[in-house]
């Protein structure tokens, strides 16, 4: 019975990890699927997205809802600022030159941020915004700031839901991300359309910025890279473009990531994620959810 | 023979160098520092080399070379030490080993990756190189000589300016061989066009990996040689970082430019450990804030790489 319970509360903490996961992902996907371009500086849009609500929660003390629309917005500001900097000047350069820019915007990002002037290369204890609470359920605890990634990525993905497949702009992003050239013909702006994947991907992990920085109260900004490579693995996992593959392969990372933790040892988390990733590119690269593409 | 009579220039400019350079240090206008800089700089061509095969010969886009420059420091490192060694002929094979041991990591881990391409590559080759530094982070469980995060210190100092620089010559000489040879054309080939190169009967998977293979064998020789200049070795020296490093230098020497490259070495450190003189060590960070942006520019400026004709 308590091996049940504690395994029961594993998965509770596993979906908590995946969760942010799965919020980041959706941005990388999403950019995959309209550029293909893995965009590296996304981990960073995430650091970034914890800073800021540090920011208006220990400096301002706003009410939790108002952190999260400004934060929201402010990473949306920035998502769209990379874009139009970096990226669109490079829209028709070679692939791999994209991705050199995307690493360079990812440096440029925590390294700026971690200037002494700034918020220095150290940790910064994360605010509490609210008294954490603990409910017991009899099979494993959770915590109301478990309950509030559970309830915020639950709205998140149902809005991105309707945005994506019952608004005008979700179904030109759906053209876009299945073909530039004839969605463009039929009369889609394909640079308003990037601005727009950019800005929802941003804002998205934005959130997943603030939920990780409540749940793990601590931040750096160097956070961004490991949950980024990770959330990244997770859209590969889901099938790169999918945007319900996104969801699933975040949270399969998380659980994969707690258990190992809690069952092996949490120095191999971050090697059991990798060998995941390689065994998803080498047995079936396109993801879980993903269709085989014809080789030409 | 002539093997190296076509190279007798390079011959020649070493020997200027060795001997400007060497008047140098003894005269004492040099300090012990900058001549660890010179033998560091040489190092790093010799690496940065390795990733010009890689990715500015045959196309494929690596970010973790600095795993494979790691994996040759460690060898080295554990070598030398474990044995005692302390002379320069029974260095020889330690170098030898470092040098096959990155070579035989790399072709195990380049026959699954080396299928992907571009940005996948990248990521795959990013977790490899993450993998590798979780693993000197934790190398102390291991073997409590390997130091794990605390670093692994007392390697004995075998390295000087000539065993760097005349072995870098001759990895050189040997490089400049292989790209004229049927080997580096096959690589061109592939870069320039995967597909058409499979279509004319090139072995692709085979070329590739042996392109990744030397490459890594090259890091390996490189971090060899600096594990045994420092004397000092830390996880962190062999992070992503060190990767972007070692592309930056292929991306200012020009891709598919063995002379570049090693030009671009020099300048590249010159910079990095100049303006650690220059600059006050408070606003030093800046130098991370400035690289990224330097990227970027050549990046939208020149996507090929400084030192090499403009191609479209």
């Amino acid at each position: 019975m308590e091996h049940i319970s504690y395994i029961l509360q594993q998965v509770v903490n596993g979906i908590q990890l995946g969760a942010v996961y799965a919020l980041i992902a959706l941005g990388y996907t999403m950019v995959y699927g309209v550029l293909r371009l893995i965009n590296f500086a996304h981990g960073d849009v995430f650091m970034l997205g914890a800073f800021v609500a540090y920011f208006l929660i220990s400096k301002f003390g706003l009410p939790v809802y108002l952190v999260f629309i400004l934060t929201m917005i402010s990473c949306a500001m920035v998502g769209f600022i990379i874009e139009k900097v970096a990226y669109k000047p490079l829209r028709d350069a070679p692939k791999i030159s994209l991705l050199i820019t995307a690493v360079g915007v990812s440096l440029f990002l925590e390294y700026f941020l971690s200037l002494k002037a700034l918020f220095t290369p150290n940790y910064i204890p994360f605010p509490r915004p609210f008294e954490i609470q603990t409910y017991d359920l009899s099979f494993f605890v959770i915590t109301n700031v478990q309950l509030l990634i559970f309830i915020i990525t639950f709205i998140s993905l149902f809005i991105l839901y309707l945005l994506i497949y019952r608004t005008r702009y979700g179904i030109a992003m759906r053209a876009v991300s299945h073909d530039k050239e004839t969605a463009s013909l039929m009369g889609v702006g394909i640079d308003g359309i990037i601005s727009f994947t950019f800005i929802v991907g941003a804002s998205l992990a934005g959130v997943g910025g603030i939920l990780y920085g409540i749940a793990y109260p601590q931040i750096n900004v160097f956070m961004g890279i490991m949950p980024g490579i990770k959330s990244f693995i997770a859209a590969v996992l889901g099938g790169i473009g999918i945007i319900h593959g996104a969801v699933v392969g975040g949270l399969i990372i998380g659980l994969c990531e707690v258990f190992v933790s809690a069952f092996l040892s949490s120095t191999f988390r971050d090697g059991v994620i990798f060998i995941i990733l390689f065994a998803v590119l080498l047995f079936r690269p396109m993801g879980i959810f993903g269709k085989r593409i014809e080789k030409v | 023979m002539r093997f190296f009579t076509e190279s007798k220039w390079f011959f020649f400019i070493t020997i200027i160098i060795y001997v400007i350079l060497k008047a140098l240090f003894f005269s004492g206008m040099a300090s012990s520092y900058i001549q660890q800089i010179i033998q560091y700089a040489v190092i790093i061509a010799l690496a940065s080399i390795g990733l010009n095969i890689i990715y500015g010969f045959t196309g494929q886009f690596s970010l973790g070379h600095a795993a494979f420059y790691g994996i040759g420091a460690y060898t080295s490192a554990y070598l030398t030490k474990i044995l005692g060694i302390d002379n320069l002929f029974s260095y020889i094979p330690v170098l030898m080993a470092c040098s096959v041991i990155s070579g035989i990591i790399g072709f195990l881990i380049g026959i699954p990756i080396l299928k992907l391409k571009d940005d996948f590559l990248a990521i795959a080759t990013l977790g490899f190189g993450t993998l590798v530094r979780v693993f000197f982070d934790n190398s102390d469980k291991l073997s409590d000589v390997l130091g794990g995060s605390r670093g692994f210190v007392g390697i004995p100092k075998i390295t000087n300016l000539e065993l760097i620089l005349f072995f870098t010559l001759f990895i050189v000489v040997i490089t400049r061989h292989m790209i004229n040879s049927r080997f580096g054309l096959f690589w061109r080939c592939i870069k320039d066009d995967e597909l058409a190169a499979s279509s004319i009967g090139i072995n692709t998977t085979n070329m590739k990996l042996k392109a990744f293979t030397y490459g890594c064998m090259l890091a390996g020789f490189g971090g060899a040689f600096y594990a045994n200049l420092y004397t000092f070795l830390h996880p962190s020296n062999f992070d992503i970082l060190k990767s972007i490093d070692f592309l930056i230098i292929v991306i200012i020497g020009g891709m598919g430019n063995i002379t570049g490259t090693i030009l671009a070495s020099f300048i590249w450190v010159g910079f990095i450990e100049g303006l650690r003189i220059i600059l006050p060590s408070e606003i030093l960070d800046i130098r991370w804030v400035v690289i990224p942006i330097l990227l970027i520019f050549i990046m939208m400026w020149r996507p090929y790489g400084i030192m090499i004709k403009k191609t479209k």
